[in-house]
């Protein structure tokens, strides 16, 4: 129970820090409408429904990079991640907390998207919003653990899309095959298993991330 | 409380801390002087487990909840008020009457005026003044203080000497200083680092 | 010494089956090796984490390193054999080939990931948990690559894998044990410059002082 108070406490200051300073959700979303406009001259006009649908894919995922390489910011800044690391708490609550708080950002500029995609394009259906939702959940939870990686880096913002790339052609392959596929099930049930396995790891792993 | 044995630590082929040997009886105060670069910084924060020693050992018995760190940055979030910020500390070290303490504290190191405004507008003496609230709210029992008095005015120097006279007899203290003679009437011991 | 020896001795039975030999024999052998080599650097990434062993970092790198060479090899030597069977440097419909082009990507951001951070403890268990990654993605892409054939080439592939008779299965299995052989012998090389190196830079200091 602590735990989970842990975790809601720390997913509570980052939505209040979003609500305050307002710079990654109004970013996320203008991102991903303005990658949908371009994305319509991108495609020629004979092109079929399925290339919009791959596109979607890669609006999302690019948006995702948006928001998660300001996701440990206000913890960069001032080395506060030692404040919250030095806490009693378990240290996967940090993480468990950060992904939580993307899950929201990546959720509601997917609530603007997804229509927006539909009125652009073509209707959303509901094998398409099965397979956002399971994709948001490894996102989130891969792409916090690797932005806090990155934020230690040298390189930081730069580094995120390099590491997190490779490990996101299983999501794009699920996604779209859920998307666009008869049988949706089996892709589903890849994006099921794929956020299963690296929520594990990623909760079990943190921990090393932020200590030495 | 804490007892190290030739303890070294590097950063790849920086060495920072070489053979060092401390012991921090039980409501001991101890002060940690050396020049800038001598590694203060780096025991305090090997003392608080945020590194770990490349070499030699080190026992700090006592648990991560009951240890207050007071770094050179005030450990805060700039876009969240004194408050909120010691609101989320509260939760994270269960503090019971998080709120009433919260209150207590900002009023005793004169942030009380200002407690509904964001960090980022705090002074540097403000700032620290949060952090030495933050350090305290859980009443830690072991205290590791780097450089307390960086940024604070006369007023703010009488507010922590009285601060720190009155837990001196129930905490124990490791504090590094460049400016040893000011605390040298609580100190119960002094490690020189090189 | 004696692995290279043991090398020499095991090649020689290859040079004369003639290098017109398919290419299959050494595209698939240094694939096996290469993912022998990330297995035993996630393994080593493992024990880093869990044992605190401070040496396992070092050569969880160097397995990663020798795999992601071995990966290379394995992209250029699969890009000859399609060019030889289909006619195209590049298949996407080769699963084992994008299997290595992703994992090729993901490793070297491995080491983007390594020289952007200190060398110290932080790298070392950074580096260790992306490992770990890599050893969960290969199973993972393996599936989800195979699904993706569903929808990106709907006609199944003729895939006609070569029915081994008992000879080129014996050679093949000589290749295998020889590319392990000298995965193994350069990780042991590597490591040893490597630590010569480390010891060196120690000394040196301990001169200085």
């Amino acid at each position: 129970m602590r735990y989970f108070a842990d975790v809601g406490a720390l997913a509570r200051k980052d939505l209040l820090l979003e609500l305050r300073a307002r710079d990654t959700l109004p970013a996320m979303l203008l991102f991903v409408v303005s990658t949908l406009v371009v994305f319509h001259f991108v495609l020629p006009a004979d092109s079929s429904d399925l290339a919009a649908t791959g596109l979607l894919w890669v609006a999302l995922l690019f948006t995702a990079l948006l928001g998660l390489s300001r996701s440990f910011a206000a913890e960069r800044e001032q080395g506060v991640i030692d404040g919250l690391v030095l806490a009693p708490s378990d240290r996967s609550a940090i993480w468990l907390g950060k992904a939580l708080a993307i899950l929201a950002f990546l959720g509601l500029a997917e609530v603007i998207a997804l229509p927006a995609y539909g009125l652009f394009f073509k209707p959303v259906d509901g094998a398409l919003v099965a397979g956002v939702v399971l994709a948001n959940v490894g996102i989130a939870a891969v792409g916090t653990l690797l932005a806090a990686m990155a934020t230690a880096s040298r390189a930081r913002e730069l580094l995120l899309p390099l590491l997190f790339l490779p490990l996101a052609i299983p999501i794009v392959i699920g996604g779209v095959g859920a998307s666009v596929a008869g049988d949706p099930g089996r892709y589903l049930g890849l994006l099921g298993l794929y956020d299963a396995l690296f929520a594990i790891i990623c909760w079990a792993s943190f921990e090393y991330v932020v200590t030495e | 409380m804490i007892r190290a044995r030739s303890l070294e630590k590097r950063y790849g082929d920086k060495r920072i801390l070489r053979g060092v040997d401390l012991d921090v009886p039980d409501d001991a105060f101890v002060l940690v002087t050396g020049p800038n670069g001598s590694g203060k910084t780096t025991l305090l924060r090997l003392c608080a487990g945020l590194a770990a020693p490349t070499r030699g050992e080190l026992t700090v018995t006592v648990e991560r909840g009951r240890v207050g760190y007071l770094a050179h940055e005030p450990l805060v979030y700039r876009e969240l008020t004194a408050l909120e910020n010691l609101d989320l500390y509260g939760r994270l070290y269960r503090v019971p009457e998080r709120r009433e303490r919260s209150g207590m504290l900002l009023e005793r190191f004169g942030l009380w005026e200002a407690r509904h405004a964001r960090a980022a507008s705090f002074s540097r003496g403000m700032l620290q003044r949060l952090a030495l609230c933050r350090t305290l709210l859980h009443e830690p029992s072991l205290l590791l203080l780097d450089e307390p008095y960086s940024g604070l005015d006369d007023d703010g120097v009488n507010l922590l000497d009285r601060e720190l006279g009155e837990r001196a007899a129930h905490a124990t203290f490791v504090v590094a200083t460049h400016e040893p003679e000011r605390l040298q009437g609580f100190a119960s011991a002094r490690l020189a680092l090189a | 010494m004696a692995a290279a020896i043991a090398l020499v001795f095991f090649y020689a039975p290859l040079d004369e089956d003639g290098l017109n030999q398919k290419i299959f024999y050494f595209h698939v052998p240094i694939a096996f090796t290469a993912y022998a080599s990330f297995a035993w650097g996630g393994w080593k990434a493992l024990r880093h984490l869990w044992k605190r062993d401070e040496n396992a970092d070092l050569e969880s790198y160097v397995a990663i390193h020798l795999g992601t060479i071995f990966g290379l090899l394995t992209l250029v030597t699969g890009s000859i054999w399609a060019k030889y069977r289909w006619g195209h440097w590049w298949v996407w419909s080769e699963d084992q080939l994008v299997l290595f082009l992703v994992l090729f990507l993901f490793y070297c951001a491995y080491f983007m990931l390594r020289y952007s951070l200190p060398p110290g403890p932080q790298r070392a268990n950074m580096s260790a948990v992306y490992a770990l990654f890599g050893v969960v993605l290969i199973p993972v892409s393996i599936l989800a690559i195979r699904l993706s054939e569903r929808f990106i080439h709907p006609v199944a592939f003729d895939r006609g894998g070569p029915n081994m008779a008992g000879s080129q299965f014996f050679t093949f299995c000589v290749c295998v044990v020889a590319w392990f052989a000298v995965a193994a012998t350069l990780y042991q090389l590597e490591l040893a410059g490597k630590r010569l190196d480390l010891r060196l830079r120690e000394l040196r200091e301990a001169l200085q002082e």
